[in-house]
């Protein structure tokens, strides 16, 4: 079974977003997301700068199977970008809530409007 | 996500023991992939991989005309098939459009089995049976609920299996079969896979298939891994072996897929595909299939147009998937004739146009 952090907020499109610390957010891939796509092979994420919009495809990630669109989970302004998970996206299968971390978004929006741990484990039980 | 019929190996309680991803192929549960695919993939290049392909047909054809038979119904010659041999070939349509790619044992001078893939064996089993009707004296018998079939594929394939046979697996040649005991098991051991790779796969009594599994399991100690289907998608793409529904389909001929080989106009006789196959043997096919590697990192997909300088679509991707061999992403793909020469292409992945380089198959052949 997926681990799903008590502190995170999660999309239903299996991305996690952090409290934010001075309006900032981390954003990444579950690890029910990972583990379903299998070895992540290549990820392509939004450029530090870029505007993103909450629900809005910004980047992809590719798999032995399958190719995945990474969702922005908040609106904003891109603020950091993982270079080492681009350099390895393996990163993401082993570590997705830490080191695999993808992008970080300054905004104004509250993740807690997203689903906290409990809704989102009781969505990955379901599927 | 399953439909509530789809059909369990032998082997489903030992798969989920292991903890696969279990996903729904051809009416069947199988082992998607036990952990990570890409190191499943590198062990059956490295070392050795374990497979479940129990879901796969085995189709019986006996008795004295069994070879006349499928002469008739197949596009191979295997009646002068010795015993002990196999053969790749394949059934097609009276128009010469392949229904399935087969591989046929010879297992005694009236005793064929033809192994075919999961999703045709009930459309191989009806036209063997139709095509069998004017020979009396060939029965056709699809016991594939009860065989399992285990692959051991690697190059230490034959160091795992030697540990639990005195079955003389050194003079046992590529494309050949024997039957013996397997860990005290009674198998029929043929030297043939979909890998790239040397290696075994074993036809068991379906109620000893968790026995077998288990004993190669321990025999192969940390020299083997159990590996899914995803691997074996990847290992069979960098072999360049086709997939039936990607690269073969009902609308393919085997000149088209670059198998004209397998068509044995020169036997004697008429057989299913005949005229059409004959017709088409001198003309250049409309189309090729060709090998194509990213120049890039996104990956061309089954489906994904391939594109000419001006975007203009010339072919279609059947197979493409990263490589854990070649570090790229490659692809099988047909291109229409017209362009089979060019060196500039594309893909068009997801509305972007791809560089990818045009290769020879296979993208990978083992050394030794």
């Amino acid at each position: 079974m997926s681990t799903v952090p008590e502190t995170l907020y999660y999309t239903q499109e299996h991305e996690w977003v952090t409290e934010p610390s001075d309006g900032v957010v981390s954003i990444g891939i579950t690890a029910y997301a990972a583990d379903a796509l299998g070895d992540i092979v290549y990820v392509s994420l939004p450029q530090e700068g870029a505007s993103v919009e909450a629900g809005e495809p910004c980047g992809e990630a590719e798999s032995t199977k399958s190719v995945s669109d990474v969702y922005s989970p908040v609106t904003g302004e891109v603020v950091a970008v993982n270079t080492a998970v681009e350099e390895d996206p393996a990163v993401i299968n082993s570590d997705p809530y830490g080191e695999g971390w993808l992008f970080r978004v300054r905004t104004d929006d509250d993740p807690a409007d997203l689903l906290d741990a409990p809704a989102y484990s009781k969505l990955i039980e379901e599927a | 996500m399953s439909t509530p019929d789809a059909k369990r190996t032998p082997l489903h309680e030992v798969h989920a023991e292991l903890g696969a991803m279990i996903t729904e192929f051809a009416g069947y549960l199988m082992p998607l992939r036990y952990g990570s695919e890409t190191a499943e993939h590198q062990a059956v290049r490295a070392s050795a991989g374990l497979f479940d392909l129990s879901h796969m047909g085995e189709i019986f054809v006996t008795g004295p005309q069994a070879g006349a038979a499928l002469d008739h119904a197949l596009i191979g010659h295997l009646s002068v098939l010795p015993v002990g041999r196999a053969r790749y070939t394949m059934i097609v349509n009276p128009a010469g459009g392949v229904l399935d790619d087969l591989i046929v044992y010879r297992l005694a001078s009236e005793t064929y089995m033809v192994v075919a893939n999961a999703a045709n064996a009930a459309t191989v089993r009806a036209e063997l049976t139709e095509r069998s009707e004017e020979f009396e004296k060939a029965t056709v018998d699809d016991r594939s609920a009860a065989y399992a079939l285990i692959a051991v594929q690697g190059p230490k394939a034959q160091a795992i299996l030697a540990k639990l046979t005195d079955a003389p697996l050194a003079d046992l040649k590529y494309y050949a079969i024997l039957p013996g005991k397997v860990a005290g098991l009674d198998a029929l051991i043929a030297r043939t896979g979909y890998t790239g790779e040397d290696g075994f796969e074993l036809f068991v009594g379906a109620g000893d298939a968790v026995a077998l599994w288990q004993a190669v399991t321990e025999a192969g100690g940390d020299d083997l891994r159990p590996a899914g289907l995803s691997a074996r998608d990847t290992l069979r793409l960098e072999a360049g072996m086709p997939l039936y529904g990607n690269e073969l389909t009902a609308e393919t001929t085997p000149y088209d897929a670059g198998l004209g080989r397998t068509v044995k106009l020169d036997k004697p006789g008429d057989f299913v595909g005949r005229a059409a196959l004959a017709a088409l043997a001198d003309t250049p096919p409309g189309r090729a299939l060709v090998g194509l590697v990213a120049r890039g990192r996104r990956v061309p997909r089954h489906g994904y147009d391939v594109v000419t300088p001006d975007g203009t679509p010339c072919g279609v991707v059947t197979s493409g998937a990263p490589s854990p061999t070649l570090g790229r992403p490659i692809a099988m793909a047909y291109i229409d004739a017209g362009h089979a020469e060019d060196t500039d292409l594309a893909v068009d992945i997801r509305g972007k146009h791809e560089p990818v380089d045009k290769v020879a198959l296979p993208f990978y052949r083992r050394t030794s």
